[in-house]
């Protein structure tokens, strides 16, 4: 469904992307991890559209859009939906308004149909009853659930999380780890999380693909990943530093 | 010979380009794209009605120091009946679309700046693409299509308060005949004169718009990228009302006199 193919990204003298293949099926659930700074985020925005590529291909049923033009890229946008890592939720819109937006903005729903699906969505995300809340007013993950609510309320056929547990205390991160796979199981989406948290990676990961030294350097399951032998990757999965390197 | 740096006149070139990128894509979505009339509605009511305080207190002490400077000097000369005079031509073609332009772009394209700069560090304008949204028919389009109806609109009411202020001035205070204060008033003061003021303060108000909402979206990161942006946007919005005030007035002289 979206394959990347020899993507290559430099933001000044750094070479962030050098090269990356990757292929993401229909249906599957993908977690990508790597260093913090190692180009994840970067990879996810060339994915979505958000950022051109130096080279290289994204297809995404079979249609490159790493070179359309913004306006084409809205109707292939239409099939993805992305929880950001700081949810990036509409400030100035309430709750309601936020999960509502692309529905409004389509004028050919009725009121009543626009506020039955944001109830849905946030009976969905476990969050019943705020729609009438701001942003401002909600936890960090409070405004992840709505963040969701808002990328799934239109029913994407992929669904994009980016660092969607980092930030948030470790009991909350379980229940949003929870909440992706039932997202994932009920909607049938094909699920893509950027994540450098392990338990994370376990929990929603069905193929984990790792990021390192700007390309796809392994892949496999959760299981294979954890047992790995390979240095760098077992280094990465137990988080044990290398001094050689800088870490930070 | 001075050295310009190569860096220095590549930054600007790209920044022009991305301007006329952006200004082109905002006259794309104007002739493409349907407007959303409840963005427009707010916009208008944030830098319309929430600009009225400040544009009418500059309008009437403009019109004040306007009308108390030029007696002053022609009642020397006994020609203080053709005070007023000059306060309505001055008002009507330069300081009232000047001065309003001025007032509106650091209070508005100011906060243009500020708001779509923090939307841009916090993801908000990549929420919206991907949303499906462009963020020139959300964001950039209602802004400038409000700013070009508001800003003239307040024009004319600053004039208005400024001229009205100054027969204040001038009659009560100041002992001039308003009889004749308002015939050479008349008399002097034409209909191209107002409509100059109208032409400048419609271009005037898109110049805030753009500058505002380009500086924004195209922001630095963090705090202080919004910081620069906010300020750069008041700075060059003003600095380009003035210089282009400059050639307007030329090139609207010479076309309205064919009028």
């Amino acid at each position: 469904m979206i394959k990347v193919r020899q993507l290559r990204k430099r933001f000044g003298d750094q070479q962030v992307l050098d090269g990356v293949d990757l292929t993401i099926e229909k249906g599957e659930s993908l977690v990508i991890i790597g260093r913090s700074g190692g180009g994840k985020s970067v990879l996810l925005k060339h994915i979505v559209g958000l950022t051109p590529p130096d080279s290289g291909q994204v297809l995404v049923d079979g249609q490159d859009i790493a070179h359309l033009n913004e306006r084409a890229l809205l109707a292939v946008r239409r099939k993805f939906g992305m929880l950001f890592q700081s949810a990036a939720l509409f400030d100035s819109l309430t709750v309601e308004e936020n999960i509502a937006f692309v529905l409004s903005r389509e004028r050919n729903h009725t009121p009543e149909e626009i506020s039955r699906r944001v109830a849905e969505a946030l009976e969905m995300v476990e969050m019943p009853g705020v729609q009438k809340k701001k942003p401002a007013e909600l936890s960090g993950g409070m405004r992840k659930r709505v963040g969701l609510a808002r990328a799934i309320i239109y029913r994407p056929e992929v669904v994009f999380y980016d660092e969607p547990t980092t930030g948030l205390d470790p009991v909350v991160s379980d229940s949003i780890d929870k909440l992706i796979v039932r997202v994932c199981e009920r909607l049938k989406v094909t699920t893509v999380v950027i994540t450098h948290d392990m338990r994370s990676m376990q929990a929603v990961g069905r193929r984990v693909a790792m990021l390192h030294h700007g390309r796809i350097y392994t892949s496999g399951t959760p299981v294979e990943l954890m047992a790995s032998a390979d240095p760098v990757v077992s280094r990465f999965v137990r988080g044990i530093s290398d001094e050689k390197e800088h870490t930070f | 010979m001075i050295e310009v740096p190569t860096n220095v006149i590549q930054r600007v070139l790209t920044g022009l380009g991305r301007f006329s990128l952006m200004v082109a894509e905002v006259l794309r979505s104007l002739t493409t794209q349907r407007l959303s009339g409840r963005d427009l509605v707010d916009q208008l009511h944030f830098i319309g009605v929430k600009s009225q305080m400040v544009v009418l207190v500059t309008g009437a002490f403009t019109g004040m120091v306007l009308c108390a400077q030029t007696y002053f000097q022609f009642h020397k000369v006994k020609m203080d009946t053709a005070t007023l005079a000059v306060v309505s031509v001055s008002m009507c073609g330069e300081l009232g679309p000047v001065l309003t332009a001025l007032m509106v772009a650091g209070r508005v394209g100011a906060s243009m700046a500020a708001q779509l700069g923090t939307m841009r560090v916090t993801e908000q304008i990549d929420a919206l693409r991907t949303l499906a949204t462009h963020p020139i028919d959300y964001l950039v389009v209602p802004r400038v299509v409000a700013t070009m109806i508001a800003v003239p609109l307040l024009t004319a009411e600053s004039i208005a308060v400024g001229i009205l202020a100054a027969y204040l001035v001038g009659v009560h205070l100041l002992q001039i005949d308003p009889g004749y204060s308002l015939v050479n008033m008349q008399r002097f003061t034409d209909h191209r004169d107002v409509l100059m003021g109208f032409i400048k303060s419609f271009i005037f108000g898109g110049i805030i718009a753009t500058t505002g909402c380009y500086k924004g979206i195209h922001c630095g990161q963090g705090a202080e990228g919004v910081g620069h942006a906010t300020t750069e946007a008041v700075v060059y919005a003003s600095i380009a009302i003035l210089i282009s005030n400059f050639f307007l007035t030329l090139l609207l002289t010479r076309l309205l006199a064919l009028i």
